[in-house]
């Protein structure tokens, strides 16, 4: 018994370490985004490697997300006999859930984990301890990069999920169970509102930061070798995916 | 000078460094020797600031290095050129941009000075025509040597090496070993070599220091190290199996 509460004990105090630390950690990255000198080519170069290279599979999953959704929500509203809800269902599921809850999994995925498995191995190779032996500050060169250019990019491929999302929810719609273009539009402008889409637009801001935020201290705080880097890798995915959701959870109950 | 005062440090339940004391002298080449996992590494890693001592002092031109802030550090860190172990050379960018990196980042040189302060390095480690090349594309003595030029190119007052021969054959350890002296000779650094090459680092340096059981427990010129006539500096040097040193401890 007394074993089992020092265990548990001794698990909290790491729990509540390792929050505090990961906070510093998330406090110093947001302070250095604002002081001078901006790493911009990095900057650049980050919105490249989180943004464009993410583009192809943000276009597939949205797509058939968009579909699914489409033929599922088809097929419910037929037995209501309301089937010209069709378009403003599929266009409110993506734009202030699955859009961005599923874009942002996406990236954690691609672009998440390369970000841990990078720092991370610059920190076994010695490379992060060389930029600071140059008196050089690492947060500038490998985590403002990072968290900055998730801030930017998360939205814009949310929103590109969104609009790919409905355009695979009118393939489905109009052009194979034959409801009307003019139906699946229509209804659409009438029901999604600005407030719509501003509950998806803090939402993937919101994951932005989690993803690069959780990605980055993984890497720059990861064990030694091999299996060190592809345990912080594989806990990186998973804390963010639970993050993302838990806070999905959150800003959506606060929005309802 | 550098001016280390009985530098303590452990990890968890183990002490690694039980009061190092030691002191080098401007424009000196020193060399640290020692058993594998004796500490020399911890050692050297305090002198930059990577890591903080439990106790004691690193005095380094006048300036405690464990007692300032990190802007202050930052500054004493100014004054130094490291050499680490595997060389930790950006994966990510070629040969040029590896060495020119101190000097667009720190110094914040116009490009054409740093172009013509690039091309000098490398053809004094050796190194014309490889400029464009990723770390990952060149050997293990390349990479050492990029290392040097890159610790080298700020013309540092203080360059630390941590091992700058481990896994090289014979002929490269000797290129290695001729570089440090052909460079120190020029730009005139301070040094402290990390070492295992005995006897071959004796013909490098200017003094050697043994590190053991987490103290320096001889200090002195290559050949007074070599006559010594306390057992354990007797024992590594001489490399036997049996003898005074405690092994797997």
């Amino acid at each position: 018994m007394k074993k089992s509460i020092q265990k548990i004990g001794k698990r909290t105090i790491v729990f509540i370490r390792t929050a505090g630390h990961m906070f510093i950690f998330l406090m110093k990255s947001l302070c250095y985004i604002f002081i001078p000198p901006f790493k911009f080519k990095l900057f650049l170069k980050q919105i490249k490697f989180i943004g464009n290279k993410s583009l192809l599979v943000i276009a597939l999953i949205g797509t058939f997300t968009g579909m699914v959704l489409a033929l599922q929500i088809f097929y419910t509203l037929r037995k209501f006999g309301s089937e010209a809800m069709l378009g403003p269902a599929v266009a409110l599921s993506l734009i202030r859930e699955l859009g961005p809850v599923l874009s942002a999994l996406t990236v954690t995925g691609r672009a998440g984990s390369a970000i841990t498995a990078e720092i991370g191995i610059m920190r076994i190779t010695e490379q992060i301890d060389a930029l600071i032996a140059m008196a050089l500050n690492p947060y500038r060169y490998l985590i403002v990069p990072n968290i900055a250019a998730a801030f930017v990019v998360f939205p814009l491929l949310t929103a590109i999920f969104d609009v790919i999302g409905i355009l695979g929810g009118y393939i489905v719609g109009v052009k194979l169970l034959g409801l009307s273009s003019g139906t699946y539009f229509s209804q659409m402008k009438q029901y999604v509102d600005i407030v719509d889409i501003e509950i998806g637009l803090y939402k993937s801001i919101c994951f932005g930061l989690i993803v690069s935020w959780i990605s980055c201290y993984k890497g720059f705080y990861t064990s030694f070798g091999a299996e060190g880097v592809s345990k912080s890798t594989t806990e990186a995915v998973v804390l963010s995916s639970v993050f993302i959701l838990i806070s999905d959870y959150l800003i959506g109950s606060f929005y309802l | 000078m550098i001016k280390i005062i009985d530098l303590h440090k452990s990890f968890a339940d183990q002490q690694v460094l039980k009061g190092v004391n030691l002191e080098i002298a401007d424009k000196e080449l020193v060399a640290i020797i020692g058993q594998s996992g004796g500490g020399k590494s911890v050692f050297l890693r305090h002198l930059i600031g990577l890591l903080k001592p439990d106790k004691g002092s690193i005095i380094i031109d006048g300036v405690d290095i464990t007692k300032v802030n990190r802007k202050e550090l930052d500054l004493t860190r100014q004054k130094f050129g490291v050499v680490f172990q595997g060389g930790a050379l950006f994966d990510s960018v070629n040969i040029y941009d590896n060495v020119a990196f101190p000097l667009r980042e720190k110094l914040m040189l116009k490009e054409d000075v740093i172009k013509q302060k690039v091309t000098e390095i490398l053809e004094e480690v050796g190194l014309v025509g490889i400029e464009k090349k990723y770390p990952a594309e060149i050997s293990g003595g390349m990479r050492k040597r990029v290392a040097l030029a890159r610790a080298l190119v700020t013309e540092p007052k203080i360059v630390l090496f941590d091992e700058p021969t481990t896994g090289l054959d014979p002929i490269l350890l000797h290129s290695i070993h001729n570089l440090i002296i052909d460079t120190h000779k020029k730009y005139g650094f301070t040094g402290v070599i990390i070492s295992h090459d005995i006897p071959e680092i004796f013909d490098v340096v200017d003094r050697v220091a043994f590190l053991y059981k987490g103290k320096i427990v001889e200090v002195g010129t290559p050949k007074e190290i070599q006559n010594s006539t306390n057992p354990v500096s007797r024992h590594f040097i001489t490399g036997k199996y049996d003898g005074s040193i405690e092994f797997f401890n």
